[in-house]
């Protein structure tokens, strides 16, 4: 990569675009720079045509243990609506490239809105994850209370929102926060892993079905079911559709360029 | 550095004595935090690759110092606050823990031997689930482990009836790994610990971790788990000591890395 970041490492692994967080003496707090250069690095993967997914990670002992307390103590509310700092986080999942994160030690506040972001999140299994904005008086404000209602549903995310406990990986697991809980020493060998199978699967396939998904979340079903059928008969205008039924009938691999 | 309880490094093994032997080694607020305190320093300790939990004096633990508890206590509140952090810092250790258990361990004394994962016993060791006599229920992770290691049946008769059982006793049960006579103890423990203390650490706490995983798991889970921990297991310096020294036809020095 030709740019230097200074709060996140950014690299590229065969058809993998990896981010990083990198402020591991503060278990990657994430402050407002922070959010930019992931955005940043996102983008630039988003346009690279060698990149099929993209691995979001934290270095260290955690994935990011909550917001840089220090950077918003002091702000009022015409701060925040001025500088409409979250419209970084409206473009982060605007991204159509699929985003697997994986997560250990902690995901907390901010670094849990963060991970929530994540198409596919891969946990250690002694993680753990919260919203402990409540003990500070405040509120998660990039997508907390809305992203873990959908995924884990209204009883517990009010549980959970109003008291700030913790949520083991294995709750998190069990409320389809996650996909997979791993031993944390083997955690990025196992979300590399996921990721290259995702990489070798037809990349407009996959960014056809992310789409999907995504609309599947807040769209009535019948709008749901037209926006699929729309994408499905596109996929029929690719050559990886050809080469994937030809190679099927053939009964050899497929070999997907992406096109 | 703790007041009630005598923290020791030797040999690789950290030696947690409770010590309040007047007392008979009962539990007060204190005595829970600085237990927690010691499991996390040796957790944490590089150089340490076993823990031993024992008693001074003639008892292990009598468990609650009942002296401590009034009407207007929540009982609820103190496990809640003392007595489950010390349980969940043990279960958290991944290096293998020794309960020795000298003399009497009775109630939440019993409650923390069975949350080790060896017992041995003094021939003047005994168990008893003192609770019941007092109106209370066994608290503390004893009727988590006390079935998984001896039964429910087995459980159910020791809870309700609160009856003593000796070493011996103890042992038919399957609650001991050993019985050991007087004159031999602190020597046997110590045999004992320091040989735990030079097998490959990390292989044990992958054990632990996979054995009490299989508690809630399917097959298909615990088969993915064995692939994680042996790809783990397979990747340190002691497996490759291991292999090295069969080949070598030697005893391997395994370094627990």
């Amino acid at each position: 990569m030709s740019k230097t970041y200074e709060y996140i490492e950014v690299s590229k692994q065969d058809q993998l675009g990896l981010i990083a967080l990198n402020r591991p003496k503060v278990l990657n707090a994430i402050n407002r720079p922070m959010v930019s250069e992931i955005l940043d690095a996102m983008e630039s993967f988003e346009t690279d045509i060698g990149v099929r997914a993209i691995v979001l990670s934290g270095k260290g002992r955690a994935f990011a243990a909550g917001a840089d307390i220090d950077e918003m103590a002091n702000d009022n509310a015409i701060d925040f609506e001025l500088r409409n700092q979250f419209k970084d986080w409206d473009r982060l999942a605007m991204i159509k490239k699929p985003i697997i994160g994986a997560v250990q030690g902690f995901a907390l506040g901010g670094g849990f809105e963060l991970a929530l972001c994540c198409d596919l999140l891969y946990s250690a299994d002694d993680a753990e994850f919260g919203f402990p904005e409540v003990n500070l008086g405040v509120m998660p404000g990039a997508g907390g209370t809305q992203r873990l209602t959908k995924l884990a549903g209204k009883t517990k995310a009010m549980e959970w929102l109003f008291t700030g406990k913790r949520i083991s990986a294995r709750e998190a697991l069990h409320h389809g926060i996650v996909n997979q809980l791993i031993s944390k020493e083997l955690l990025m060998e196992e979300t590399m892993k996921a990721a290259e199978q995702i990489a070798n699967q037809a990349p407009i396939s996959i960014r056809l079905i992310k789409e999907a998904i995504l609309k599947a979340v807040d769209t009535p079903l019948n709008e749901g079911m037209e926006f699929e059928r729309k994408n499905f008969y596109l996929l029929f205008s690719t050559d990886d559709q050809k080469e994937g039924m030809q190679a099927f009938i053939e009964k050899r691999k497929p070999h997907f360029k992406g096109k | 550095m703790f007041e009630t309880v005598k923290y020791e490094v030797k040999n690789g093994v950290a030696w947690i004595t409770l010590n309040r032997p007047d007392k008979l080694n009962a539990f007060t607020e204190q005595v829970n935090k600085e237990v927690q305190q010691s499991i996390k320093q040796a957790s944490r300790d590089m150089e340490v690759r076993c823990l031993v939990i024992t008693g001074e004096g003639r008892a292990f633990c009598s468990g609650q110092d009942l002296e401590g508890v009034n009407e207007n206590m929540d009982h609820g509140q103190v496990l809640r606050k003392f007595y489950n952090p010390m349980v969940m810092e043990l279960d958290k250790c991944e290096k293998p823990v020794v309960a020795a258990v000298n003399g009497v361990a009775a109630g939440a004394g019993m409650s923390l031997a069975l949350a080790c994962d060896f017992r041995l016993l003094s021939e003047k060791a005994s168990f008893i689930e003192a609770f019941i006599h007092v109106g209370l229920v066994p608290d503390a992770g004893n009727l988590y482990f006390l079935p998984k290691l001896i039964g429910h049946a087995r459980s159910m008769e020791l809870a309700v009836l609160g009856e003593k059982i000796s070493a011996q006793e103890a042992k038919e049960h399957g609650l001991a790994t050993k019985v050991i006579p007087l004159e031999q103890w602190h020597d046997e423990v110590s045999v004992f610990a320091e040989r735990l203390a030079k097998m490959p650490t990390a292989a044990i706490g992958l054990i632990k971790k996979n054995l009490k995983a299989s508690w809630e798991s399917t097959l298909e889970e615990s088969l993915e788990r064995d692939a994680q921990g042996q790809r783990i297991a397979g990747l340190t310096l002691d497996h490759k000591e291991g292999v090295k020294a069969f080949m070598e036809k030697r005893k391997p020095v395994f370094q627990g890395k």
